[in-house]
C-alpha cells in the first residue's frame, strides 16, 4: 500500500473526496446547463454560516450547513419561481448575505478562527467518521436521485415550459434539484471549502461539455474530470503540503485550459 | 361526483368567457373559443395583442383570472392526459446555446422508448441527423426536431408559438409544409403568428385576437372582411366574433 494510505486521515479524505469528486459534476451540469451555476457560490457562503453557527453551538457543523443551505436552496427556488425579484439578484443577494452573517457569527465567538480557516478552504485531515457517516449516505442518495429523475431534469433544463406541459412535476423537481445542490456543497466543504466549491460544480462540466458528443457524454466526461481533479488534488495536498481545496481547484482549471487548447488546435 | 368521458366529436380546446390580466393591465378580456378536432388554426394579432397570453392559457401554464378552459372535454385542473397535446414555445429551448445534447436526446425527452425516436425523426425528415449536436444545425432544422420533440409523445393537438421567427424563407417553405402533411395525417394544429400572409395562405380558419376575440373565419372571409385593417391598423376596437363554418 502506498505510504499515503496507512494515514486514516487520508483514507477518509479520499473516501469523501471520491463522493463529493462524482457528485459535485453531476448536480454541476444540470446548473451549468441552465446557466444557474452562481446558486453553487451562494449556498457555499449560506453553507459557511451554517459551519459558524455549527461552531458556535458546538454541533456538528456539516449539520447546521446542510440545514441553511437546504433552507436558502428552497428560499432561492420560490423567488425565483414568483419572480419577486430577478433570480440572478437574489443570488448575489443571498451570497453576500451568508458570507457578512457568518462574519457576525464568527465575531460572537472568537476561538475557532483556525479551525473555520479550513472550511474556507478546505482541509485534507479534518474528514471525521462522524461526516463520512454523513457524506457517504447522502452523496448516495445524490446519484440515486439524479438517476431517478435524469430525464425530468434534463426536460426541464431544456425547455421549462414544455416540461410542465407533458406533464412533469416542475415545481417540485425544480424545489428538489435545489435541495440536491445544498447537499452537495454542504457535504463539500470539509475537502473544497466554501469558498472554493462553485468552482467543482462548474470546471469539470465546462471543459466536458467543450468536447462531449452528447447531453449523457458530457456528465460521464464531467466526473471523469472531476475525479481526477480531487484525486490529484489529495495527493498533492498531502506530498506538497498544499491547501486540498485550491490544489483541486488549480488541477481542474489545467485539464480545462488543455482540453481547451487541444480543442482548439484540431 | 363527476366524471369526464372523452367523446371524439366535441372540440378539443373549450374557452368560456376567458378574461387574463397582468399587474392589473387587461391582457384579455372574455375570450369564447372552440377548436375543433382536425382543424388547421392560424392564431394573429399584433404583438402585445394577447396570443401568446391565449395559448399558455390553454395549457394551464397561465391561470385567467375569469373564465373556464377545457381540454378534450376535460377541465383543465382534471385533464391528465398532457401526451395528447404537443406544445412548441415561442424559445423552444433554455439550455445554454453551446451545450451539447443531440437530437436523439431531445426527441427522447418526450418519448416513452427508441421506436418513438426513430418515427418522429422520421416524420420531419430529420432521422439521419440523430446523433448531430442540436447547436449545430440551421434555425429550420432545429425548428423540425423541436416538432419531432412533440411528436414523439403522440399528440392529437399541437401548438406553436411563433415557429418561424429567424428562420429563412427557403425554411420556412418547407416548415409549412411539414405542418401541412402533418395536418393532413390527423392532427390538430394551433399556429400562432404575426406573419399574416403566411397564416392566410397556409391554415384552414383564422383566429383573430386584441385583447379581445376580433374574428374566427376561414382565409377567404378574413380577407373579405378587411380584418388586417382591424388588426394592424389604428382602430382596434372592433369587436366581431364569425362563427361561419366551412
Amino acid at each position: 500500500m502506498i505510504e499515503i494510505f496507512t494515514y486514516s486521515f487520508m483514507v477518509r479524505a479520499f473516501i469523501a473526496g471520491i463522493v463529493i469528486g462524482s457528485i459535485a459534476p453531476l448536480i454541476g451540469t444540470f446548473l451549468v446547463a441552465r446557466r444557474f451555476s452562481l446558486i453553487a457560490d451562494t449556498l457555499g457562503h449560506i453553507s459557511l454560516a451554517g459551519i459558524a453557527l455549527g461552531l458556535l453551538l458546538h454541533i456538528n457543523p456539516i449539520i447546521t450547513a446542510l440545514i441553511a443551505s437546504i433552507s436558502v436552496a428552497i428560499l432561492v427556488e420560490k423567488i425565483r419561481h414568483n419572480r419577486y425579484i430577478s433570480g440572478e439578484t437574489a443570488l448575489a443577494m443571498l451570497l453576500s448575505g451568508g458570507l457578512a452573517l457568518a462574519i457576525v457569527l464568527i465575531g460572537l465567538a472568537s476561538g475557532f478562527n483556525v479551525d473555520l480557516f479550513s472550511y474556507l478552504f478546505g482541509s485534507i485531515t479534518t474528514v471525521t467518521n462522524t461526516d463520512l457517516i454523513l457524506i457517504v449516505p447522502l452523496g448516495l442518495l445524490v446519484i440515486v436521485m439524479v438517476t431517478v429523475f435524469y430525464k425530468q431534469f434534463l426536460s426541464i433544463a431544456f425547455d421549462e415550459e414544455g416540461a410542465k406541459v407533458s406533464g412533469i412535476k416542475v415545481n417540485f423537481l425544480n424545489i428538489l434539484l435545489m435541495v440536491l445542490t445544498a447537499v452537495t456543497v454542504s457535504l463539500s466543504i470539509r475537502i473544497i471549502g466554501s469558498l472554493l466549491i462553485g468552482a467543482l460544480l462548474v470546471i469539470p462540466v465546462t471543459t466536458a461539455s467543450q468536447i462531449a458528443k452528447s447531453f449523457k457524454q458530457s456528465l460521464l466526461l464531467a466526473i471523469i474530470f472531476s475525479l481526477t481533479s480531487v484525486v490529484s488534488g489529495l495527493f498533492a495536498s498531502f506530498y506538497l503540503n498544499l491547501p486540498a481545496g485550491g490544489s483541486i481547484v488549480v488541477i481542474s482549471l489545467i485539464i480545462f485550459v488543455v482540453t481547451y487548447l487541444g480543442k482548439k488546435s484540431q | 361526483m363527476h366524471t369526464h368521458i372523452e367523446q371524439s366529436d366535441q372540440p378539443l380546446v373549450c374557452l368560456h368567457d376567458i378574461s387574463f390580466s397582468y399587474d392589473g393591465q387587461p391582457v384579455l378580456e372574455d375570450i369564447d373559443l372552440h377548436i375543433e378536432k382536425g382543424e388547421y388554426l392560424g392564431l394573429l394579432g399584433p404583438n402585445g395583442s394577447g396570443k401568446s397570453t391565449l395559448l399558455k392559457i390553454i395549457l394551464g401554464l397561465l391561470s385567467p383570472i375569469k373564465g373556464q378552459v377545457e381540454l378534450f372535454g376535460t377541465p383543465l385542473d382534471k385533464f391528465t392526459n398532457w401526451h395528447k397535446v404537443g406544445y412548441i414555445p415561442q424559445k423552444a429551448t433554455q439550455l445554454d446555446s453551446r451545450f451539447p445534447i443531440t437530437v436523439k436526446e431531445v426527441v427522447g425527452l418526450n418519448a416513452t422508448d427508441k421506436t418513438k425516436v426513430s418515427e418522429a425523426l422520421a416524420k420531419v425528415g430529420m432521422e439521419k441527423f440523430s446523433h448531430r449536436l442540436i447547436h449545430e444545425l440551421s434555425g429550420g432544422q432545429q425548428q423540425r426536431v423541436f416538432i419531432a420533440k412533440a411528436l414523439a409523445g403522440g399528440p392529437e393537438l399541437l401548438l406553436l408559438d411563433e415557429p418561424t421567427v429567424g428562420i429563412d424563407s427557403e425554411s420556412q417553405k418547407e416548415f409549412y409544409s411539414l405542418l401541412e402533411n402533418l395536418h393532413r395525417s390527423g392532427l390538430t394544429i394551433v399556429l400562432v403568428s404575426h406573419d399574416t400572409e403566411d397564416i392566410v395562405r397556409e391554415v384552414s380558419r383564422i383566429i383573430c385576437v386584441n385583447k379581445r376575440l376580433v374574428c374566427h373565419v376561414t382565409p377567404k372571409e378574413f380577407i373579405a372582411g378587411n380584418y388586417y385593417d382591424q388588426l394592424y391598423g389604428d382602430d382596434r376596437k372592433t369587436i366581431i366574433h364569425h362563427h361561419s363554418h366551412d
